[in-house]
């Protein structure tokens, strides 16, 4: 069943480039409404492909991917548009847009969007206070340390207020003290009634938050603990 | 209005719109380039084919208003005094603003540039020539006229000027067909440029597409990020190209209404009027040089949806 309750569905999906092996086998589980989850395993296990297939930039080669109630191949080119703004995400290498300022790349879910900029003026200066880049806002991504970016990179996914928010390796840059606080970050957010999916290999931020969901990724298979 | 909050950082100005693709790039002022000089060629060659029709209009509008009676010399027959007496004759007809006889001198002038000066013209068979002047050339008055030369000589020819009025219709016609096919053939060149221009543009920009998508930005929307990009590139180059013909235009008229007091000056103007393309010409050169600069834009935003389409 994938009703309201579940935002992410697959049943035995697979994924392989060519005509190599598969890169993902049989992997089935569901992204409650409202859940947090650590997708873990080492490194090249395939976390970030697995989030790519989320985000349908990825087509698998089988098995079935529901995005919000609907099977990912039936949706239409213009439909994606539409579900990807219910997605938040957090790249690992950031993708902000270096020609822009913080504020601007912050703005630009919203502006992309189409609204007028002083319909979301203070709600972006406000969660760039939030994440604690205040400071920064006028400042062009090159000039920013990895941990402001990383936050500017967290605060583009959360302006939408997402349904789903996937972040890859979002404390893979900074500090433990760094980490801990965008952890709390996400916590927040949690709580708010977004599903968080944060992809890591840092154990010890899994185990600041052990009530969390673990989807560990090993030789192409997915385990899950809950 | 445009304008930056002081005080604060740059974070986001009045008025301003955010420009997702990186506006200055040497892409960029190549392609600026390029739509310039497409645009001055396009807009030199309009220009060109605004004037040859004017100048032929104006032939035309002269030489349907005038008339030539030649009067060849016959024996037994005074062909000077049938001259006169048909001038005179001409004159009562309504319709005819002028008929003036051409006296030998006027005759030898003509003459001039094939049979040298001082040629004594009453060793040569040369036809004395009667100059009309038509107010209208409505059919009536024509046949009234060819009656009465008839009447007085037998040996009188009248040449309206049509044969020749209608070879300059189709010599202009012809160049203003070459001039819309060069034309075609330079949007044609500017559109490959343009479609070259964007799919390079946006391999450097891919980057940025990715991000565009992965925030909920629509295809439509990125195509449109590179038409106002694009736009905004053809605007300046079709403004470089079309002020540099206007410069052109201008300057080419000032010097032929400085060089009309020479010989050359005049044969200049003759033919081709006085290099002035009036106010329609302008505002013509105004039109190609923004129809350049709408059609980058419009080419930049297909080719750019065709793409992302077909990436899927």
């Amino acid at each position: 069943m994938c009703g309201d309750a579940f935002l992410v569905r697959f049943e035995n999906v697979g994924l392989r480039y060519g005509s190599g092996d598969e890169v993902l086998t049989d992997l089935s589980f569901a992204i409650a409404r409202n859940s947090f989850q650590f997708l873990t395993g080492p490194s090249g296990a395939g976390k970030t492909t697995l989030m790519r297939l989320i985000l349908m930039s990825l087509k698998p080669t089988r098995g079935l991917i529901t995005l919000f109630d609907r099977d990912t191949t039936t949706i239409a080119k213009d439909e994606i548009t539409a579900i990807r703004r219910r997605i938040g995400v957090v790249f690992q290498d950031f993708r902000l847009l270096d020609h822009l300022t913080t504020y601007e790349n912050v703005a630009l879910p919203l502006f992309v969007q189409g609204r007028e900029e002083r319909s979301y003026r203070a709600e972006v200066t406000e969660l760039l206070k939030w994440v604690g880049l205040g400071q920064k806002i006028g400042a062009y991504p090159p000039i920013l340390s990895g941990g402001e970016k990383q936050r500017a990179a967290i605060a583009r996914a959360l302006i939408v207020r997402p349904e789903l928010l996937l972040a890859d390796e979002p404390t893979g840059n900074v500090d433990p003290s760094l980490a801990r606080r965008l952890l709390r970050l996400f916590v927040e957010l949690h709580k708010s009634g977004t599903s968080i999916v944060i992809a890591t290999h840092d154990l010890g931020l899994m185990d600041q938050f052990d009530s969390a969901r673990r989807l560990v990724l090993g030789e192409g298979r997915l385990h899950v603990y809950d | 209005m445009i304008m930056w909050i002081k005080g604060l950082p740059r974070i986001f100005s009045v008025g301003e719109r955010l420009t997702l693709i990186p506006a200055d790039s040497t892409a960029g002022r190549a392609l600026v380039t390029v739509i310039a000089i497409m645009t001055f060629l396009a807009t030199l060659t309009g220009g060109s084919a605004i004037l040859v029709r004017e100048a032929s209009r104006d032939w035309s509008a002269t030489a349907a208003r005038e008339m030539t009676i030649q009067i060849k010399p016959v024996s037994g027959r005074n062909a000077e005094g049938d001259g006169k007496k048909i001038a005179q004759a001409l004159q009562d007809i309504p319709g005819i603003e002028d008929a003036r006889l051409f006296s030998r001198e006027e005759s030898a002038r003509l003459l001039e540039p094939w049979l040298g000066s001082g040629v004594d013209l009453g060793e040569l068979p040369v036809p004395t020539l009667v100059v009309v002047k038509l107010q209208s050339a409505s059919p009536s008055t024509l046949t009234t006229l060819k009656d009465r030369v008839r009447q007085i000589s037998p040996a009188a020819v009248v040449d309206d000027h049509r044969g020749w009025v209608q070879r300059l219709e189709r010599m202009t016609g012809a160049l203003v067909i070459v001039a819309l096919m060069v034309l075609g053939l330079v949007l044609t060149a500017m559109g490959l440029a343009i479609a070259f221009a964007t799919r390079g543009a946006m391999a450097g920009s891919r980057e940025i597409v990715s991000v565009l998508h992965f925030v909920g930005a629509s295809d439509h929307f990125i195509a449109r990020e590179f038409q106002r990009h694009f736009l905004r590139l053809g605007l300046r180059g079709a403004a470089f190209g079309g002020l540099a013909s206007i410069i052109i235009f201008l300057l080419s008229g000032w010097l032929t209404s400085r060089w009309s007091a020479d010989p050359a000056g005049e044969q200049i103007e003759a033919l081709f009027g006085q290099f002035n393309l009036g106010g329609s010409g302008f505002l013509t050169i105004g039109f190609i040089a923004a129809m350049m600069a709408m059609l980058t834009g419009h080419i930049s935003r297909k080719v750019v949806y065709r793409q992302l389409r077909r990436v899927g």
